[in-house]
């Protein structure tokens, strides 16, 4: 199997492809809400706050076997929420890449928010408020101000919960276990390659893959993130 | 026409205080003048919308901007009042090109055109279009901040303190700008002062706040000269508007301005003759005298009649004269009080060098 040289190695290259496409998929999906989920925290005072606040944080600190197990009884076939999901738009989550994407977001979400959340306290609300006395509207307020201004914070936590959906592992394989092609994710590879025997050096080379991968985010993050700082420049 | 406010607050906290402002802003310049503390911010933040008092009515041309019983709440984007902060606040992500435009993108109807490069030329902020905000001086930045707010065709501006942040080389920078506004671009402004130097420049109407309070409030020249109002502007500031018209420029270096009760001279100024001025006679720095002094240095001497006499708690009076139609204020000693006779209707002579009026002190007048 190795013969062949392993990066021609169609598994590899399988999971490769599927852990970027899931952790694309999850970090595109759960940036909206996160940005939402941040201004919420960062700016409204609501009942319900510290709620929000420990479910938002809950995947972190929770084993993610356990979080994993949560989706499954939540958005398996027969959950509550799976099963309208399957019922209302035909979605199936369970033992698909989809659901691998879910899990990725859930375990990422927590990360995104709390960056997210930073950048938006770090704004100076007497901005905004400039803005509204010129006239805009509270949709434009966010838009060419608040936004443009989190910008930093909103790619870093972009990146930040890319790479940990890169590296998701014990949600994922919980909820949507290992499937060749559908399901096996890097991580997820890396596991099966290392039970069976004579696995290592494939798992090494996907181990290499994974630290080129996340380094590359951070490096992406850091570049971005400074860029943008210049071009807000010190003001 | 104007503005109206009638509105209650109250701050929570120790040492909280409670805001009762009462007062109407006529087209002009109103000047809301009071020490920090005094309620000033709060009041013209009311006016914004960016804070709801507790009760009252605010209202411009009437219509109703606030009223916390009943009417509306109108939101800081609806009122469409041009606020000019005492921190500039320009967004540090645009260039000042699109700080400008900023503006000019929610005001309703089409922009008149050439009224971007008007207003670019008359803040003389043309060459730093390009530049962000990062990259600009205080008094560009204040520039800048007032023309977004112009650009957003406000139907008032409101500034507080914005020349606060600046040196005085800055401050004389925008004075003449804040002139040329208020007697060319005829939109009302409420302007938020702890300056008395800039409220004597500027204002035609002046609102004098004390914790909270409206102590006086009237036309500038008559507020000034009002011996009551004078502890809640600051005796050391006391002062009066006297208005006048430039007659002459002489050679050795001074300028002749004609007032109703005489012609003073005044340090060179640059202004045509015939031009209209206002110019702000420090109380502290007049000198009066029952007899007509003869052998001085000091080149102003103007005949005048006491009005009214205030005997502070220290050691220093406040006499009011008449000088021609106007009115001059004098800070004196209690003891010269007494040994001059100083009381209303006694007859006094004025003395006013010309080197105590700065040029500072000395500003255009309305219309």
């Amino acid at each position: 199997m190795q013969d062949g040289g392993v990066w021609l190695d169609p598994a590899t290259r399988e999971a490769l492809a599927l852990s970027l496409k899931v952790a694309l998929w999850s970090t595109l999906c759960a940036l909206p809400p996160a940005v939402g989920v941040a201004l919420l925290l960062a700016r409204v005072r609501f009942p319900g706050r510290a709620l929000l606040n420990g479910v938002v944080h809950l995947p972190l600190v929770l084993p993610p076997v356990a979080t994993g197990y949560l989706l499954l009884m939540l958005f398996g076939r027969r959950g509550p929420v799976g099963g309208w999901l399957e019922e209302t738009f035909g979605l199936v989550l369970a033992f698909r890449w989809t659901g691998a994407a879910l899990a990725a977001a859930v375990m990422a979400f927590p990360l995104m928010v709390r960056a997210i959340r930073l950048a938006i306290e770090a704004v100076d609300p007497k901005l905004e408020a400039a803005a509204a006395t010129l006239g805009a509207p509270r949709w434009a307020v966010f838009g060419l101000v608040t936004l443009p201004l989190i910008l930093p914070g909103v790619l870093a936590g972009a990146v930040l919960g890319f790479a940990r959906a890169m590296g998701e592992f014990g949600a994922t394989i919980t909820f949507v276990s290992s499937i060749p092609g559908e399901t096996r994710t890097l991580p997820a590879a890396i596991y099966a390659l290392l039970q069976s025997p004579g696995g290592e050096d494939a798992a090494l080379v996907l181990v290499a893959i994974s630290v080129a991968v996340s380094m590359a985010a951070l490096l992406v993050s850091e570049a971005l993130a400074s860029r943008v700082a210049r071009r807000i420049g010190a003001g | 026409m104007g503005l109206s406010v009638d509105i209650r607050h109250d701050f929570g906290g120790p040492g909280g205080f409670s805001l009762d402002a009462r007062f109407d802003a006529p087209p002009g310049v109103t000047a809301l003048f009071g020490r920090s503390g005094s309620g000033k911010t709060t009041v013209v933040n009311a006016v914004a919308g960016l804070l709801a008092p507790r009760e009252g009515r605010i209202a411009l041309d009437g219509e109703v901007l606030f009223d916390a019983a009943c009417g509306p709440r109108l939101a800081p984007h609806r009122r469409r009042l041009g606020y000019v902060f005492q921190e500039a606040r320009l967004f540090p992500h645009l260039s000042l090109r699109a700080n400008l435009a900023f503006g000019a993108w929610f005001a309703p109807g089409r922009a008149a055109p050439g009224e971007f490069d008007r207003v670019v030329e008359m803040l003389g902020i043309g060459p730093l279009l390009d530049r962000r905000p990062g990259a600009l001086s205080g008094g560009e930045k204040q520039r800048a901040a007032i023309g977004r707010a112009l650009l957003s065709r406000p139907r008032m501006l409101l500034m507080d303190e914005p020349l606060a942040a600046l040196d005085e080389a800055r401050k004389a920078e925008i004075l003449p700008y804040l002139e040329r506004l208020r007697d060319a671009a005829g939109v009302p402004i409420l302007y938020v002062s702890h300056a008395m130097a800039e409220v004597a420049r500027l204002a035609t109407t002046v609102v004098a706040m004390e914790a909270g309070r409206v102590a006086r409030a009237g036309p500038a020249a008559e507020v000034l000269s009002d011996l009551e109002a004078a502890p809640a502007l600051g005796l050391r500031d006391a002062g009066a508007l006297l208005p006048g018209v430039v007659a002459a420029h002489h050679a050795d270096g001074l300028t002749e301005v004609e007032v109703s009760g005489g012609r003073l001279l005044l340090p060179r100024m640059r202004a045509a003759p015939g031009t209209r001025l206002r110019i702000r006679i420090a109380a502290q720095e007049v000198i009066l005298s029952r007899t007509r002094p003869e052998g001085l240095s000091a080149l102003n001497i103007l005949a005048g009649e006491v009005v009214g006499l205030r005997v502070g708690e220290g050691g220093g009076a406040l006499v009011q004269l008449r000088v021609g139609e106007d009115l001059l204020l004098a800070r004196i000693t209690r003891r010269s009080a007494a040994a001059l006779e100083i009381a209303p209707g006694a007859a006094c002579w004025c003395v006013v060098k010309s080197v105590a009026v700065a040029r500072t002190d000395v500003g255009r007048a309305t219309g």
